[in-house]
């Protein structure tokens, strides 16, 4: 349905499209989404742990983490607001060296990534391993900052952003498929937005 | 959809029904869609305008209207000059005119009558703040409710006359406007941006401590908003938020 007297738009420079996800925008800015106000976790108080079922399987503090091999990923994110940035550049430890760190490898098909303010949001592991995913430390070469999911967070880019758990503290891994906080709350369990997977009822 | 999974919620197109100005940049829109929904206060729809070539722009509206108020959902809009789906509204959009929008959309920043709640909006952050105010009202529900409302000035105050009229029934609506460009106009207002004491003496004005406090506006708003609840010694558990982007 054409909308009646809407021609100017913002349409992105055409070399760009093929990088748009439907329905998406293209967003200069980095804008912020959250469900409760900005936890401030401090670095001395940090941990990350990998746990199957209610089962830790290692915890590592800040030092720690920060000590596993490191890697660089720029990518484009889409928000399921509607925006999408370019070329975001990130650095952290990829969910592989994790879990080669750990000895293990992923012994179930779904994980839930948790968070410090209680949140949660599932992947199927195979979206996290193989060079797909990882837990951001920096953010433009800087500490990510709070309102961005700092001091650590979950990266998985190919996936709408809020896959990617700010203030992640741990990765749990799950036999069956569990939807995490937006994923109850109407959320799509998936989230490609290149099948414009936003909410539970697209498919 | 408070715990359940979003309902079938598809594109459809919905009729302009009426339009009116609430401020020098904030007017109202009434959508009657063509698959009527229910909805609950505090939940948004998705509108998406299509050029002649296939260009689509979409943005994200709280719904201003009760779930009581009928099947046409009324969205607040404020204009942003540079922008670029708010302008169209407030330029071209004309009563008759079909618009698709998808909702209700939003499950967690969604009224909840669990005790006493605390309402905190910056500017159009008022939108879904007002749906659940008017929900209470027409559902004559007792639990009290304090909203705290910051706008630049008095003239800018959305639903200025009708949350003032709320407010003077003393059925345990408080309202509590800061305005930050402006000295206050009523005794029990404030002058200046919201801080963790006008909080503090927001939380004093309901009978009990707040069991839930929703916040709405802008990043920088909410952000310094639910700062402001916690220096008052909100718990943050108890905060939900809503912001708008940018
Ligand atoms: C859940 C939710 C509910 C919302 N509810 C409401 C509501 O009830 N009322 C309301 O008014 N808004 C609401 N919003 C905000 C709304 O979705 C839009 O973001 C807002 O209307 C601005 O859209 P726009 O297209 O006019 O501006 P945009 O084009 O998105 O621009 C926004 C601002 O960013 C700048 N900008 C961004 N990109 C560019 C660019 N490429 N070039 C130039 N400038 C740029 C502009 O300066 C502009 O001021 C809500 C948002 C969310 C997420």
């Amino acid at each position: 349905m054409v909308t009646r007297g809407f021609f100017s738009g913002r349409r992105p420079p055409s070399d760009t499209d093929a990088r748009i996800p439907p329905g998406q925008y293209l967003e200069q800015g980095f804008p912020v989404l959250s469900a409760g106000p900005t936890p401030r976790v401090r670095t001395e108080d940090w941990s990350f742990t990998l746990k199957q079922g209610s089962k830790p399987i290692k915890k590592w503090n800040w030092a720690e983490f920060n000590a596993l091999p490191q890697s660089k990923m720029t990518r484009d994110i889409h928000c399921v607001t509607a925006w999408t940035k370019f070329n975001t550049p990130w650095q952290g430890v990829m969910i592989d060296d994790i879990l080669a760190d750990a000895g293990i490898e992923p012994p179930t098909a779904y994980t839930l990534a948790l968070s410090f303010d209680g949140y949660s949001t599932n992947v199927p592991t195979k979206d996290l391993v193989t060079g797909k995913a990882m837990v951001a430390l920096l953010y433009e070469g800087k500490p990510i900052t709070p309102d961005h999911g700092g001091p650590a967070r979950l990266l998985v880019p190919h996936l709408y952003f809020w896959k990617s758990a700010k203030w992640v503290n741990g990765l749990q891994f799950t036999e069956r498929d569990e939807p995490g906080f937006w994923e109850l709350r109407g959320y799509h369990m998936y989230g490609d937005p290149w099948r414009e997977q936003r909410y539970s009822s697209d498919p | 959809m408070s715990a359940e999974p979003s309902p079938q919620s598809p594109w459809q197109a919905a009729t302009i029904t009426r339009i009116e100005k609430r401020t020098p940049r904030v007017t109202s829109f009434w959508f009657q869609p063509s698959r009527p929904f229910a909805h609950l206060a505090g939940q948004h729809v998705d509108i998406r305008l299509t050029a002649p070539d296939g260009y689509q722009a979409r943005r994200s509206y709280s719904i201003a209207s009760a779930p009581e108020a009928g099947a046409a959902v009324e969205l607040a809009i404020e204009r942003l000059d540079d922008g670029e789906v708010s302008p169209f509204f407030h330029d071209v959009a004309a009563v008759g005119d079909e618009i698709e929008l998808r909702g209700p959309l939003g499950g967690h920043f969604i009224w909840e009558d669990s005790g006493p709640i605390l309402l905190v909006g910056g500017g159009s952050g008022v939108v879904p703040l007002m749906a659940m105010v008017r929900h209470r009202t027409l559902r004559n529900m007792a639990v009290p409710v304090a909203l705290v409302f910051s706008a630049r000035i008095w003239d800018e105050v959305i639903f200025r006359d009708e949350l003032i009229g709320l407010d003077d029934r003393l059925d345990g609506f408080n309202l509590v406007l800061t305005l930050t460009r402006e000295p206050a106009r009523r005794p029990s207002d404030y002058s200046r941006r919201v801080d963790a004491r006008m909080m503090a003496q927001a939380v004093e004005r309901l009978p009990k401590a707040p069991r839930l406090a929703y916040v709405c506006g802008s990043n920088a708003f909410v952000s310094a908003a639910a700062d402001a609840l916690i220096g008052a010694g909100v718990p943050a558990e108890i905060i939900r938020t809503e912001r708008y982007g940018v």
